[in-house]
């Protein structure tokens, strides 16, 4: 199965990618070139947009109509490909600086706007590709390059910001489930709207030693200890719900997606 | 004497900038070359606002309006403000709220009941603008009647077509009833 | 020319006219002054003719969306002012690596920063040529009259697919809001040029190998062309590389497209220039006071004309340099401290003597101001 993919998806003369051992990107771009092939799309007509950082590199692999944009503007670039071209299956890769910070503010218009993009943070807690400073989703305390006392910035929670601002698809999951990260992308793209899927992943080469979190592996099963299905998370009282990150999906609604709008006001003239 | 150049100046929100282009097109429906442009403040309404024309049968390079050959002022302020700007000679269309503190022996005035009328008469204030056209129409005739009334109806929102059309002809006769009585002539 | 084709119209809306005459169907902007017509008018226009209009949340969105939509087969628009301007720039770049064609319009406005919002300037004459970074080369058109507008806008679109490339629309305040007298033409008149679509099938497709006029043939997403458009350096496949000699080829190719082409995109009008022994080098709506300038130094005997590019950049050297041996004197008026003077210095000081004018208080140089300035000067 994963040779087929590979072959099908993967641009294998661009192989191996730039992604350091241990890196939870791989894994997260494996998971969605099979949700796509799941849903049998046509590769002509899947547009792969990505911003700038380690996760935004992905778009260079993959064997679709692949843009690999500015930092930060990966939504905005796709805002113009969907709305020119709604036929498009339009899918952002981006990570939590890339997503969060530099390009916080195209993501909270596009899930306003609830234009048909499936978006897909890369959550791996820092700036990879600069050497490891912290981003808007390094926890509170943790250390970066930048942060050598450790981080006194509060953290963004990336789903309830994307459901505040109007995603009518949310949710989250980690690179220890692999599956559920594809049956995300899958239901993400079947939206007819902005989806957005967080994904935690791993960086034991910055966030990772700064944070004296171990190898990959044992990162990948941290990331398991600290999350928790949305299902279980409903069931617990209380008090044991602290410091548990929840997985799962998170938030659907259905609200009249973008460019079918514009589409009806172009059909009324 | 020739018209060329004209200044119309008042508040924010008085749809000066709309006359301005309404006149011009008049003109340019005459045949005749014309330049609008306008200079305007960060604020929507009051403040100061003028809209300037230039109509002529050559072509008009500078495209801005130094001294100009009518100055209509419906505020007080934009009347204090740009008297001096009008040529030696010229028209000055004010109305009659405003008061002459600048006397100039060297003009020709009308002072024009124009806002009251669009108050009071024509209960319609947005209507003022309109009716100054009427008169600039009236004592320069620099545009044909038939053309004017054609830009106005062009060029006002639909719905207000026919009470723009009874400021116009109220502002004609305004000037040929001598209710815009001329306090004195050049 | 039938009487229902001339019409009153403003800059900003000659602006949009052309555009959409030269098949603009995407627009994506901001709002800003003095440029917002610009998007008021594409915003009513566009959805009529089956084309897409888009308030984004920000200047750089704004550049970013019309670049997404061209990489979608529309030809599309942003329009600013000085501000948005600058925010744009990291994109423009990225149109002019990735050779996207897209048109960036920007009414000029008295800077720097917020400065003076309703008032002209062209302070952004260097900031059209070197507003992005790195090497690069760029086209930027300057009209002065409406009419001019709504042709240079259309020359604007047939550019930026011609050479797959952004094209920068420089206007000012003056030339934005004021309305005046244009003629259209019918619509068989006007010449339109679109991109160069591939020739060969998706396997045999190299989205950046150049074909002998140096700019590749362009794909659009949606086409069976899948490939790779990124703001790295590349090779002629779109994948990234740091090959030293790629990136040489690569750079050198993006100037060159455009420089060596120079003959085909350079446009500029010369006024009462067949005696003179003296010129003016003015552009948009400085242009318009310096030839009512030249009327009346003509009047009292004085051989001047004036010489005014409508393709700023790149700028007509070979124009200027035929000036500078030819004319007794240049004087450059410009609305800015003497950003094009740098450009005609450059050309021309080695053959004549060069000398600016400039004035940067909110207010159009007018006519006596040149008047006195070339008679003293």
């Amino acid at each position: 199965m994963t040779n087929y993919l590979i072959e099908k998806y993967y641009r294998t003369e661009r192989l191996p990618h730039i992604w350091c051992p241990g890196c939870g990107n791989g894994i997260v771009l494996k998971a969605i070139v099979k949700a796509i092939d799941n849903l049998n799309l046509n590769q002509n007509e899947v547009c792969v947009v990505s911003g700038i950082g380690c996760s935004s590199r992905a778009t260079g692999y993959l064997d679709f109509n692949t843009v690999h944009t500015t930092h930060g503007r990966a939504l905005a670039f796709a805002t113009g490909i969907k709305f020119a071209n709604p036929k498009l299956h339009v899918v952002v890769i981006t990570g939590d600086g890339d997503c969060a910070a530099i390009g916080g503010n195209h993501l909270i218009h596009a899930a306003r706007r609830n234009i048909d993009i499936t978006t897909i943070v890369f959550n791996n807690n820092i700036y990879g590709m600069t050497g490891g400073q912290y981003s808007p989703t390094t926890p509170t305390g943790d250390k970066g390059t930048t942060a050598p006392y450790g981080n006194i910035d509060p953290n963004f929670d990336l789903c309830e910001l994307a459901k505040s601002a109007g995603a009518t698809y949310v949710s989250r999951s980690t690179v220890y489930g692999v599956n559920m990260i594809t049956k995300q992308v899958e239901e993400g793209i079947k939206n007819k709207g902005f989806s957005f899927i967080e994904i935690l992943t791993t960086c034991p080469t910055y966030y990772g030693r700064k944070n004296k979190k171990g190898n990959a592996a044992e990162m990948i099963k941290q990331l398991n200890e600290i999350t928790i299905n949305v299902n279980a998370y409903n069931n617990l009282p209380q008090e044991k719900r602290e410091n548990k990150i929840v997985i799962g999906e998170l938030y659907k609604d259905i609200r009249e997606e973008y460019t079918e709008k514009y589409d009806r006001l172009i059909k009324s003239f | 004497m020739v018209f060329r150049e004209f200044r119309l100046s008042g508040s924010g929100g008085q749809g000066l900038i709309l006359a301005g282009v309404i006149l011009a097109e008049a003109a340019l429906k005459d045949g005749k070359n014309v330049v609008q442009s306008q200079s305007y403040g960060p604020e929507a309404r009051g403040g100061a606002s003028r809209s300037e024309v230039i109509i002529c049968d050559s072509i008009i390079n500078y495209p801005k309006i130094e001294k100009c050959d009518l100055l209509l002022a419906l505020t007080q302020k934009a009347y204090e403000k740009y008297i001096d700007t009008l040529k030696s000679g010229g028209v000055l269309i004010k109305d009659d709220n405003i008061e002459e503190t600048i006397k100039r022996d060297d003009i020709e005035v009308y002072s024009v009941p124009i806002i009251s009328t669009a108050n009071n008469g024509l209960k319609r204030p947005m209507v003022a603008n309109i009716i100054a056209l009427g008169c600039i129409c009236e004592v320069t005739k620099v545009v044909t009647k038939e053309s004017l009334e054609k830009s106005v109806i062009n060029r006002v929102p639909h719905g207000t077509e026919e009470i723009n059309k009874k400021a116009l002809y109220e502002g004609y006769s305004l000037i040929k009833s001598k209710k815009g009585k001329i306090c004195h002539e050049a | 020319m039938t009487v229902e084709k001339i019409k009153l119209m403003q800059g900003n809306e000659a602006c949009v006219e052309g555009a959409v005459a030269a098949g603009m169907r995407f627009f994506a902007g901001y709002p800003i002054t003095p440029s917002t017509e610009i998007a008021e008018i594409s915003a009513a226009k566009l959805p009529r003719v089956g084309g897409k209009f888009i308030q984004m949340e920000d200047e750089i969105a704004s550049i970013s969306a019309v670049i997404g939509a061209s990489l979608a087969g529309k030809k599309a628009m942003t329009a600013t002012s000085g501000p948005g301007f600058s925010l744009k720039q990291e994109s423009i770049g990225y149109a002019v690596i990735a050779e996207i064609p897209c048109v960036i319009v920007n009414v000029q406005r008295g800077g720097p920063s917020t400065g003076m919002p309703t008032s002209p300037a062209q302070g952004d004459v260097m900031q059209a040529r070197w507003g992005t970074h790195g090497d690069h080369s760029i086209i930027a058109l300057y009209p002065s009259t409406v009419k001019e507008v709504y042709d240079t806008t259309i020359k604007a679109f047939n550019l930026a697919e011609k050479y797959r490339t952004p094209v920068i629309l420089l206007m000012d305040e003056v030339i934005g809001h004021m309305r005046e007298k244009v003629v259209l033409p019918r619509e068989g008149e006007i010449k339109i040029y679109n991109r160069k679509k591939p020739t060969v099938s998706p396997e045999e497709y190299k989205p950046y190998k150049a074909t002998d006029d140096m700019v590749p043939e362009m794909a659009n997403i949606g086409e069976g062309y899948r490939y790779h458009v990124t703001g790295l350096v590349h090779d002629e496949f779109g994948n990234p590389t740091n090959n030293n000699v790629t990136a040489e080829e690569l750079i050198k190719r993006l100037v060159n497209k455009i420089e060596n082409n120079i003959d085909d995109i350079v446009e500029y009008e010369e006024y009462k220039m067949e005696d003179a022994e003296e010129v003016i080098v003015a552009y948009g709506s400085t242009a318009r006071s310096v030839k009512s300038a030249i009327d009346i130094l003509r009047d009292r005997g004085r051989k001047i004309g004036l010489f005014k590019p409508i393709t700023i950049w790149p700028s007509p050297k070979k124009e200027l340099e035929l000036l500078g041996k030819n004319m007794k004197r240049i004087l450059v008026v410009e609305m800015n401290m003497g950003q094009y003077l740098l450009e005609v210095e450059r050309i021309c000081r080695k053959y004549t003597e060069v000398k600016g004018y400039g004035r940067v208080n909110g207010e159009l140089i007018s006519p006596n101001e040149i008047v006195s300035f070339v008679e003293e000067g």
